[in-house]
């Protein structure tokens, strides 16, 4: 690092100031490499907290369940309202059905309910493991001989990776019931033929890669959040900038991640 | 209030300091502590806020790294240990937090049987129940095991924090401000049960604070830390018989204002 300059030279002064934000933002980016990695070593190093894997998932999961519904009952439903319109033009509603699945299957399922996971999940580890820091109750656990790392970090990364895919395939069926209530509102549609349309359009590939989508969102809301969490400043301020970081950081990572993913597919589907 | 006698074994060191210290970026808080802890001793540092004297347990406990120095912890150096040696050292050692640090989420009996069912699991479901009850007894607080820690007020979880750092029977307590933002008498309860561990327990002691009650009441052997250094040491009165401002002004601020 540069040291501080002698005497109030412009150029100099703006290289310091460059060259600290580098400092930090290597610095910054290995923290997250080390925690990356410690999280796979640690994830096959004895003991495994059953236990609060298990209540970890229940937060995660279960407890996400209602937000989950109602945002994915009233996707479906909107979504569907709102692309009769430009199919009516073509005279192609029958193609609502399919239409629905595809979006759903390969897109908006997988990424709402990561979306919701960060807000919920996500904030809610990065607050709790910031407050632990803050108050000191994960260097308790480390004086007392207990892994914080494995008893706080790896079960709850496995548990979002786990549980975001779960509540994705949740997702999508309670979207695609939506996008039903709504087609047989209007078109006079019968369950059985809507849903056999539904799963006529989509293909494995669609199916296999929103899974797989859905556990690299997963995995990003968890280590995020606990990354978040598990470095959190001093005080009440950095509980706070810890949750909300948790949620923007996964948020803008998630994007990224569908962004990228969009692409693998396109390039396995055109082969 | 004067401290009892205590069983002190002077040939036996639990914890013995050289040449300790630890710097925090340009800032050097640790400028060369020597110290030595002996079996069955509770030994109080005084000193003021930002001092240096909980970065001093912190690094007994191994929490922080010491830049410089040989930290002998029950025979061990603590700078050499592997990680798996330092936690079964860990094992011998209680630390009570300023804040107590219980965990929130979990109810006061969780809070006690969190390090038994990782350290002691050979216990059964009785043998954990049973002595819960007996560290939850020693603190008189038997009633509160299925409170939640907020529940609790200042003093409660004070000392549920203690009676958790008691359950693995450690050998080293280490106190951080154990009456730290505490009423009076609530502090005199405090100070009485850090002498109760003593005996009972048969613990040597080492107690962070700058309440002069709390020494006076706690401290077999006190020691004070001025400029990263321990300048004085000795009993109560040795300690603050001295002419040094600093040291009048500290037993001014805490006996006279």
């Amino acid at each position: 690092m540069l040291s501080k300059p002698d005497k109030p030279d412009g150029t100099r002064e703006r290289k310091y100031v460059l060259t600290r934000r580098l400092d930090r933002l290597f610095l910054e980016l290995h923290r997250v490499f080390a925690f990356n990695i410690r999280f796979f070593k640690e994830l096959v190093v004895p003991p495994f907290e059953f236990k609060e894997f298990i209540k970890q998932c229940f937060e995660a999961g279960v407890k996400s369940l209602p937000l989950i519904s109602l945002t994915g009952f009233i996707i479906g439903i909107v979504f569907t309202n709102q692309s009769r319109p430009s199919l009516a033009e073509f005279g192609a509603t029958s193609w609502l059905p399919a239409l629905i699945s595809i979006a759903i299957v390969r897109a908006l399922a997988p990424l709402v309910t990561a979306l919701i996971a960060a807000g919920r999940v996500g904030s809610s580890i990065g607050a709790e493991l910031g407050s632990m820091r803050v108050t000191e109750q994960i260097d308790a656990m480390e004086v007392s001989a207990t892994n914080p790392f494995n008893f706080l970090v790896v079960t709850r990364v496995l548990a979002t990776t786990l549980m975001i895919p779960t509540l994705a395939m949740y997702t999508t069926l309670i979207a695609l019931l939506g996008g039903y209530v709504n087609v047989s509102q209007m078109e006079q549609t019968s369950f059985a033929t809507y849903f056999s349309q539904v799963f006529g359009a989509i293909t494995f590939l669609d199916v296999f890669s929103a899974i797989i989508k859905s556990f690299v969102f997963g995995f990003t809301i968890g280590m995020v959040g606990c990354y978040k969490g598990y470095h959190s400043s001093k005080g009440t301020e950095g509980v706070g900038k810890a949750a909300n970081s948790s949620v923007v950081t996964a948020m803008f990572l998630i994007f990224i991640e569908e962004l990228i993913a969009l692409q693998i597919i396109n390039a396995i589907r055109a082969t | 209030m004067k401290k009892e006698y205590s069983r002190i074994d002077k040939e036996k060191k639990v914890i013995s300091i050289r040449g300790l210290k630890k710097s925090f970026d340009e800032f050097e808080v640790l400028r060369g502590v020597d110290l030595d802890l002996f079996q069955g001793e509770n030994l109080v540092v005084l000193g003021r806020s930002g001092t240096g004297k909980s970065v001093l347990i912190k690094i007994i406990s191994g929490l922080l790294q010491a830049d410089e120095g040989d930290v002998m912890v029950l025979g061990s150096d603590i700078n050499r240990l592997t990680p798996k040696e330092l936690d079964a050292l860990r094992l011998k050692i209680g630390f009570s937090f300023q804040n107590s640090a219980l965990y929130d989420s979990m109810t006061v009996r969780e809070n006690l049987e969190f390090p038994l069912e990782r350290h002691a699991k050979e216990l059964t479901k009785n043998d954990r129940n049973r002595i819960i009850e007996l560290v939850l007894d020693a603190v008189g607080l038997s009633q509160s095991i299925n409170q939640m820690p907020s529940e609790l007020s200042g003093g409660q979880r004070k000392r549920i924090g203690i009676a958790r750092t008691l359950i693995l029977k450690p050998a080293i307590m280490l106190y951080d401000e154990p009456t730290a933002g505490l009423d009076p008498i609530t502090s005199i309860e405090i100070n009485k049960l850090i002498n109760d561990v003593q005996r009972r327990f048969n613990t040597s002691s080492i107690i962070i604070t700058h309440d002069l009650t709390c020494a006076r009441a706690t401290g077999d052997r006190i020691v004070m830390l001025l400029d990263g250094k321990f300048k004085r040491q000795g009993t109560f009165e040795e300690v603050f018989n001295s002419e040094d401002e600093r040291v009048r002004a500290f037993y001014n601020y805490n006996f006279i204002d």
